[in-house]
């Protein structure tokens, strides 16, 4: 996690004496990490961009906001508490998807765009190994993209939260509700939670990509897609059955039944930490088994970079 | 310590042999240049050099295994591809922050005075760069690092001949010194003739040719001859005759410069002239082999 602020241990500006040291390895990776950030500045103009999108969607939706909150102040408390919350979640659950798709299409070129443009020849004249590298790019989605999203939803559910809060004191609607059913601050406790919980979840996605990346000569989007497509046409036909197909899906969506409580007691709940389920999370099998296929995936990419030459 | 050594050095690409077993040495405070047709194999075996490639036989690159320790081996070794390796996304700022962030032996300031002699503005991207400028801003950033041994493959590859020029004066000006070793492969073999301390051709993945640039001016002779000295010449067996302007040159191996003297102008080839030579003659032997 500490990639983004690793001080450089010393320069060799600073140093008269030309002593060489070799450079830590947390060096090499924080530098390899903001490379990877130049190169893609999508990964934090996507989720921004989204994120005022929602923002000016909801500023327009304001308008009737007013007469909304009073026919939902008429509701029961948990009906209330949805009603109420609903914006926020969709909010925060845009920014992911948005995050979720960058870190796809991020992991599909790393290692395949760097080939393609020989560029690959100029980053392997340097000091930095292969595991390195790999790990660098594997950081991004893991770690960056969650880091860079975590406060862009805060400040987008905050803006929507004072956006409410003036226009229903102007329009003379108490906020006494909203401010109740919209904890903040415990909301972003369990947002960090959650964005943690799905980057490692979906781990194994991003190592999958990574090794298509590294390995594909042409299309890895087609490599990526096809095999485990391929698999499950297959076994629909050859047996009937969709066993792969579930994987994948429980790949997908899993950590959501794995690290939160149930959607229907969820309704009953108004307090955001309380849907939290870190033991349940940590002690599934579907984490650790996609933790190591993930290692693996991460390995062989790492291993590949070393053969595979510019396309 | 010799800084390159093979034996042995092997690679095929499936039927295809890049590299038949090649033996080479190469000291420090050398600077060698590989020549070669295309697919010789001259980049293969640089390739092998720099670790890109995976090889049989031995290979030692400053006392390491190069594929194996490829990062560890980068600290004291540079290398130019070609001119287009560049990140094109990449700003020339970024470029030495990021060499400055993960090479232990890179200069800095060193670096911006070579592109302060330049028209290349820090905040440039590499894609508005011109190919010339491109190549000046990979050579300030490899100049810059004190490596022991620099590689460069083809590196004026499509650049005018003002850039090709400037490229080997700082090369030799301002890098160049006793304790580094340089390896280049180039077409343009005239503008090195200088520039090099040793020669090596290379051709169907063989070395035919290995010799130091002062062995190559008191080895190989060019005399310019008249045509009635044209037998005479003929008789002490040269190894190429090229006609230019009607009178022959003929290009002699080991024959006693003062005997040719005799019977014309005498004068040390160029390197393009014998590379000729020696080309025709190994494609030759090859043919009579096959």
């Amino acid at each position: 996690m500490s990639t983004e602020s690793n001080p450089a241990p010393e320069s060799p500006l600073d140093s008269q004496a030309r002593t060489h040291t070799p450079l830590s390895a947390a060096r090499l990776l924080s530098w390899s990490v903001r490379r990877e950030l130049w190169e893609n500045r999508s990964i934090i103009i996507a989720p921004l961009a989204v994120a005022a999108v929602i923002v000016f969607g909801f500023l327009v939706s304001t308008l009737h906001l007013p007469k909304n909150m009073r026919a939902t102040l008429a509701l029961e408390p948990a009906k209330q508490h949805a009603a109420i919350q609903m914006p926020y979640d969709a909010a925060a659950f845009l920014i992911i998807l948005t995050a979720f798709i960058v870190g796809l299409f991020y992991c599909l070129d790393a290692l395949y765009g760097e080939r393609r443009d020989r560029s690959v020849l100029f980053w392997k004249s340097l000091p930095v190994s292969d595991r390195t590298t790999v790990l660098s790019k594997a950081t991004i989605p893991l770690v960056v993209l969650p880091l860079v999203i975590f406060p862009i939803i805060v400040g987008t559910q905050l803006i929507m939260l004072l956006l409410s809060t003036a226009v229903l004191l102007a329009n003379g609607v108490s906020t006494e509700a909203l401010w109740a059913h919209v904890p903040l601050f415990r909301m972003s406790l369990a947002l960090s939670y959650g964005l943690a919980a799905i980057a490692l979840w979906h781990a194994p996605i991003y190592g999958w990509l990574l090794l298509v990346s590294g390995w594909a000569r042409r299309v890895p989007f087609l490599w990526a897609v096809l095999p485990p497509l391929a698999v499950t046409v297959f076994e629909k036909i050859a047996f009937g059955t969709s066993h792969f197909a579930s994987l994948l899906g429980y790949r997908l969506i899993g950590w959501f039944t794995q690290a939160f409580i149930e959607e229907a007691q969820a309704h009953a709940v108004m307090d955001p930490l309380a849907h939290l389920t870190p033991g349940r999370f940590l002690g599934s099998a579907g984490l650790w088994v996609g933790l190591g296929a993930a290692a693996i995936f991460l390995a062989l990419a790492a291993r590949l970079r070393r053969y595979r030459e510019p396309i | 310590m010799p800084c390159i050594e093979a034996r042995g050095l092997r690679k095929a690409y499936g039927a295809t042999i890049a590299l038949d077993g090649i033996d080479l040495r190469v000291d420090e405070g050398r600077i060698l240049g590989l020549i070669g047709p295309n697919g010789a194999g001259k980049s293969t075996a640089l390739n092998a050099i720099l670790g890109l490639i995976q090889y049989q036989g031995d290979l030692k690159v400053l006392g390491r295994d190069p594929w194996v320790e490829r990062d560890r081996l980068m600290r004291d070794v540079c290398f130019i591809a070609d001119v287009a390796v560049l990140p094109r996304w990449l700003r020339v700022s970024q470029a030495l922050d990021y060499v400055a962030g993960v090479h232990p032996r890179f200069d800095r300031a060193k670096a911006e005075g070579f592109l302060a002699k330049t028209a290349i503005k820090p905040a440039s991207k590499i894609r508005h760069l011109s190919k010339g400028m491109v190549v000046q801003l990979h050579l300030a950033l490899v100049m810059a690092i004190d490596a022991q041994l620099l590689v460069l493959d083809e590196p004026t590859l499509g650049l005018d001949i003002l850039y090709r020029k400037q490229f080997y004066d700082s090369l030799l000006n301002d890098y160049f010194d006793r304790s580094r070793t340089i390896v280049v492969t180039t077409h343009q073999v005239e503008e090195i003739q200088d520039v090099l301390t040793d020669l090596m051709f290379i051709s169907h993945g063989r070395i035919i040719l290995d010799c130091s640039m002062d062995e190559f001016a008191s080895r190989y002779v060019e005399a310019m001859v008249l045509p009635e000295q044209v037998p005479a010449a003929r008789a002490l067996n040269p190894i190429h005759e090229r006609q230019v302007f009607g009178r022959s040159i003929l290009l002699f191996d080991h024959v006693d410069r003062s005997q040719l003297a005799t019977l014309g102008e005498v004068r040390t080839p160029s390197i393009a002239d014998l590379f000729v030579a020696v080309m025709g003659k190994a494609g030759e032997a090859l043919g009579a082999a096959r």
